[in-house]
């Protein structure tokens, strides 16, 4: 086992978690990758607000939306949700 | 200390529990109202509606949805009770794994009653020793006196912070739940001050702050969640570790309370009667130990060296005790009033056999299968197992390990 696990000795108690959840990176488990078109997009933000996982934002200085692959797990509701097929979801490795 | 002078209530077994409960100063009681529900949190409700408490009563849907709000409840620092009976208790098996995992401290009554099918709503214990391994703590009653006392303690036992465990009380169906019997009560201040507040543990949260062991939104913590291969094991061990801190536990407060109230189990953990000088000895679980201590004073008037260890607490398992009560005996017979089917014997058989083996000077240890689905056992069944122990010692040959007694052969 890898020394930087620590002990149940060490580790609270119930699961309870001691580093918050942004540590926790859950993009590895993607298969399918978001793909946004920056010329198709519409800014209408609903990407945003379905993403389960917070990892869509929009940059108001670049006027882009910024997708967080870290944490994006590749459900692909964003590119369901899309109005204007902006969002292509692609095959890991193969964008 | 003097022990306290106290009232004196006819209480059948289910209402001594919930008189118990009403004084433990309980903020969340939910339950499933109906079969196989029993008459504790019937009484219960009652103490709710005149007024006599301020707990929040809510009745659910189910006994899975009982112990589910019972356990968040705890989570976020609340006293919660819960009880419970037979098929019940099976429908929330998912459950009881999730409370003892999330550290959930609830106290729940289980009226130890037969499983379907075919149906059969009469006493034994198929119902929780199904539940063993569920990481609760529990508690069997031989009386509705004890089934009282043991509540009060299992609120302190399961909040202790070194044990955060959920504790069970098992009371015998019909044969305590629905007799009535004398029972002793503390007035209700001695009752809130014994039980107390609960003390909750410092943990860690994600923000590498020191904050108490409870949901709350000044203080958020996550609890329970997915845990795979990296850590869960690291949990597991931990529950492991409370039930061996709890061993000490259930003593001390155990013995707070007999300082208190005067009446006193054993060590809190198995209660011996005749046995330091007995050679035979029979070991059991609940209300059955009440007509063992009489045939075992008929039996010490005969002159036959027979003694009894009841076991008050299964989880912990109290190996040293069972060790030290049953290695010097010349033979032991193990009751059980549940069936391991396929597994050659009794879930308490295996434990007390298991607790021996390590000695070099084992008792032979036979099992009775008794009682299943409310079967009366009468005194004249554990003579009988007495006077085979008897021939044990006197032939050396076990004839039958495993014996169902009291079944129409
Ligand atoms: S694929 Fe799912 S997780 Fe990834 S950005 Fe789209 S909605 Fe969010
Ligand atoms: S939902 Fe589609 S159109 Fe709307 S902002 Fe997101 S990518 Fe652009």
């Amino acid at each position: 086992m890898s020394p930087e696990y620590k002990s149940w000795k060490e580790i609270p108690i119930a699961g309870v978690c001691w580093v918050p959840s942004t540590e926790y990176k859950t993009g590895d488990w993607r298969t399918y990758k978001p793909v946004w078109d920056s010329e198709k997009c519409i800014r209408c933000m609903l990407c945003h607000i379905y993403c389960p996982e917070g990892a869509i934002k929009y940059n108001a200085e670049t006027d882009e939306m910024e997708f967080n692959y870290d944490f994006c797990k590749g459900c692909g509701i964003c590119a369901n949700e899309c109005p204007k097929e902006a969002i292509k979801m692609v095959l890991e490795g193969k964008e | 200390m003097a022990a306290l002078k106290q009232e004196v209530i006819a209480l059948n077994g289910d209402e001594a529990v919930a008189y118990a409960v009403k004084q433990c100063d309980v903020d969340v009681v939910a339950a499933y109202p109906i079969t196989p529900q029993t008459i504790i949190v019937e009484r219960f409700s009652e103490y709710v509606a005149n007024g006599e408490v301020d707990t929040a009563f809510i009745c659910v849907e189910s006994e899975h949805s009982a112990l589910t709000c019972c356990l968040t409840a705890a989570a976020t620092g609340a006293r919660a009770f819960t009880a419970t009976a037979s098929a019940g208790l099976a429908l929330m098996h998912e459950i009881l794994g999730v409370t003892s995992g999330c550290r959930a401290p609830v106290v729940m009554a289980i009226v130890n009653r037969a499983l379907s099918a075919p149906i059969n709503i009469h006493g034994d214990h198929s119902d929780s020793m199904a539940e063993r391994d569920m990481g609760w703590i529990h508690i069997y009653a031989e009386n509705s006196q004890e089934a009282y006392d043991s509540i009060i303690q299992a609120f302190r036992i399961a909040e202790h912070p070194e044990v955060l465990l959920p504790t069970l009380v098992g009371l015998d169906g019909f044969i305590l739940s629905h007799t009535l019997e004398n029972v002793h009560v503390l007035p209700d201040e001695t009752v809130k001050r014994f039980v107390g507040e609960r003390k909750l543990p410092l943990v860690r949260n994600h923000e590498g702050k020191l904050v108490p062991f409870k949901l709350d939104p000044e203080n958020p913590i996550t609890i329970g969640p997915l845990d795979l291969y990296d850590y869960y094991f690291e949990h597991k061990r931990q529950q492991e570790e409370a039930m061996r801190k709890a061993y000490d536990i259930i003593k001390e407060v155990h013995e707070e309370y007999a300082q208190l109230s005067g009446r006193r189990y054993g060590n809190g953990l198995v209660e011996p009667y005749r046995l330091e000088d007995a050679e035979i000895a029979t070991v059991c679980i609940g209300s059955t130990a009440g007509t063992v201590k009489t045939v075992v004073d008929e039996l010490r008037e005969k002159g036959v060296k027979a003694g009894l260890l009841r076991i008050r607490v299964f989880r912990p398992l109290p190996v040293q005790d069972i060790i030290k009560w049953l290695s010097d005996k010349k033979a032991v017979a193990v009751m059980d009033r549940a069936c391991s089917f396929g597994g050659n014997g009794g879930p308490l058989f295996h434990e007390i056999r298991h607790a021996l083996y390590d000695l070099q000077n084992r008792p032979p240890v036979i099992n009775y299968i008794y009682g299943l689905g409310g079967r009366d056992t009468p005194p004249y069944l554990i003579h009988h197992v007495y006077q085979n122990l008897q021939k044990i010692v006197e032939t050396g040959r076990i004839e039958q390990l495993v014996n169902f007694i009291g079944l129409r052969e």
